[in-house]
């Protein structure tokens, strides 16, 4: 069986975000760009799953949509472990864009396992892994946070309200995975950083897909208004404002 | 035009999420002068149903299929799109919690509808169809133009609130085919926990952080979300290190909530936690360090040490 990760890149966590002139876009300057934290985890999971013979996965590849810029992100997959990489060589317009590319791809390339994060900290969509799903008419399973592979076929745990779920799912599938699937995520051994310069890196050219949205312009949230302290000797004067004043409680 | 919403049950009944996907169904409806229509999915009575028709629903569509009785993404887009297609809808509205974030993107492909993920405002203007969405995860907003035909908004849970508005809503039974070779995820084993308040149904929530420095320490903070009724969360670390369960963490990599109240106790306020609770609407900080940026997030703040307030909060909680 092969895995395909689909990795977005996104800025670094703590990234104080800056707009561009008319607020149109963010400004990139000093932005460090990391893997989707999601996206690392599904990697760690799927190459753990590699790293166990029983499970019969014979290949982990990494997917990006993005511009020749963004080969970094795809390196730095490489030298956690990815076997290879492919880049759709575009600007990622929408997520229906992105999934119409990812899902051309896992469909020519036959994989059987397509991992996706539950969502991009940047865009914060959570729908790229379940259109590609439905581009290639193929089932999902949504919050993953377990997979295992018993006697050849894939075992998914997934969240549901107040419990979770084991689930059985054929191949191909889609994998959109949240907490749980890994621990921590592996990190690039100075061993994998040199193999990675050597992996191979496909480039396939855009399919066309219409984006159905677009962003046309960003915004700070409100300001909070200034903290009202209280007095640590007097904490039930904290009880009566959120009674009588915020009347939350 | 017109807007259809739908809503999931749980165990037949509807909860507060329900209600408030169908007040927001019916104020998106009032903008594009449109009908608004509410479809169920599952075994629900129709005292249940009727309760939809207080929220503004014109029509209730109710469908009660063998073959839905497992949820399947596939099977349910399927269902939703057709009804969509039949009904001639333009908005479609679904929750965005986890059975709605793994049906919208499916049946965004279907319908060729985009999608506005994570909404929790009225759209901007609907001419474009414009609205306000979460990005860079709550550092930001995007204003986000829907270009297709028909648009898919998926409501986050408590941005919104319901509202009454009494409604002689018709219920009728609709019938769909369910085409079974879609169904292909067998669900083995539900290991469930009944009886506990969801964190993310929750009004009030009382979270601890690594400055409540034991495990052993949690008594007053349950004490104090007991007296309360609220719910209780934890940062990363504090699951991570197995002092509380997975189910509480909050954050960027846990769960996204949008409380009334959140009482943040001994967190220091990293981005990658606020971005799971900023959307509360009242966040109060216990903190021992005057310097904490869980301040700055505040509107209400002790500082000093958690063991000592906390018990004095319970109590006057009680005595209120
Ligand atoms: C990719 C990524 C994703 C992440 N996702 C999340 C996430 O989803 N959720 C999350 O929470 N974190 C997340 N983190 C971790 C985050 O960066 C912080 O490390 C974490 O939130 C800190 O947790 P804390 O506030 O409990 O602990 P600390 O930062 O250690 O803060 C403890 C606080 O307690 C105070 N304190 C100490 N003693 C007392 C006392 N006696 N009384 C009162 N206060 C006291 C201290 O002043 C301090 O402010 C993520 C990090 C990364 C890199
Ligand atoms: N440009 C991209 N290239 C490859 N994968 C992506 C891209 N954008 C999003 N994804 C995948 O889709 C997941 C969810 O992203 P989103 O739907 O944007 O929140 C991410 O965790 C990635 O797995």
């Amino acid at each position: 069986m092969k895995i395909l990760v689909c990795i977005s890149n996104v800025p670094d966590t703590t990234t104080r975000i800056k707009f561009t002139e008319g607020d149109a876009s963010i400004d990139a300057t000093g932005i460090q760009w990391v893997i989707n934290p999601w996206d690392e985890l599904s990697l760690t999971r799927a190459l753990e799953l590699k790293d166990d013979p029983a499970t019969g996965i014979k290949s982990v590849t990494v997917a990006h949509v993005g511009p020749a810029s963004s080969e970094p992100t795809i390196r730095k997959a490489l030298a956690i472990g990815a076997d290879d990489g492919i880049r759709i060589n575009s600007e990622s317009a929408d997520a229906f864009f992105v999934a119409a590319q990812l899902a051309d791809v896992a469909g020519k390339e036959k994989f059987d396992i397509i991992m996706c994060g539950i969502e991009s900290s940047d865009y914060n969509g959570s729908l790229v892994g379940g259109m590609i799903a439905e581009f290639l008419g193929i089932p999902s399973v949504s919050a993953v946070s377990g997979i295992k592979i018993e006697n050849g076929s894939p075992v998914v745990t997934r969240e549901i309200d107040g419990g979770k779920e084991i689930v059985t799912v054929p191949v191909p599938f889609v994998a959109i995975v949240q907490k749980g699937i890994a621990k921590e995520p592996r990190i690039a051994s100075m061993r994998g950083i040199m193999l990675a310069r050597t992996k191979p890196i496909k480039v396939f050219e855009p399919v066309p897909a219409e984006p159905l949205t677009q962003v046309i312009s960003l915004a700070k949230p409100a300001p909070r208004s200034a903290c009202r302290f209280i007095d640590a000797e007097n904490p039930s004067q904290l009880i009566e404002l959120l009674q009588n004043e915020a009347k939350v409680i | 035009m017109s807007v259809l919403v739908y809503t999931e049950n749980w165990d037949g009944k509807f909860k507060k999420l329900s209600y408030e996907l169908v007040s927001y169904g019916a104020g998106v409806a009032g903008m594009i002068n449109g009908s608004l229509t509410v479809l169920s999915i599952g075994k629900v009575d129709d005292e249940e149903l009727k309760t939809l028709g207080s929220y503004g629903a014109q029509k209730i569509l109710s469908i009660d299929n063998e073959n839905l009785k497992v949820f399947d993404s596939q099977a349910y887009a399927s269902v939703i799109a057709e009804i969509a297609t039949r009904e001639k809808t333009t908005v479609i509205i679904i929750a965005n919690n986890n059975s709605g974030k793994a049906v919208a993107p499916r049946l965004s492909v279907r319908l060729k509808a985009g999608i506005g993920s994570g909404v929790n405002k009225l759209p901007v203007n609907v001419n474009p169809f414009t609205v306000n969405k979460r990005a860079y995860s709550g550092n930001a907003f995007a204003h986000l133009v829907i270009k297709s035909d028909v648009k898919i908004l998926t409501l986050a849970q408590n941005s919104f609130d319901p509202v009454t508005t009494p409604n002689n809503a018709i219920i009728e039974k609709a019938d769909v085919s369910v085409d079974k070779s879609l169904i292909r995820t067998e669900v083995k084993e539900v290991l469930k926990q009944s009886g506990k308040l969801l964190l993310t149904d929750a009004d009030i929530v009382v979270s601890g952080g690594r400055g409540m420095k034991s495990p052993d320490n949690w008594a007053p903070l349950l004490e104090l979300a007991e007296a309360l009724g609220a719910a209780t969360a934890c940062s990363r670390p504090v699951s991570d290190e197995g002092w509380r369960p997975h189910e509480e963490h909050t954050g960027q990599t846990g769960k996204i909530i949008a409380p009334n109240l959140y009482i943040a106790v001994g967190i220091s306020g990293a981005t990658q936690h606020l971005a799971g609770v900023s959307s509360s609407k009242y966040i109060v900080a216990i903190n021992n360090d005057k310097n904490a940026p869980i301040f700055e997030a505040a509107q209400y703040g002790i500082v000093g040490d958690a063991m000592k307030i906390l018990p004095k909060l319970a109590e006057a909680v009680k005595n209120k």
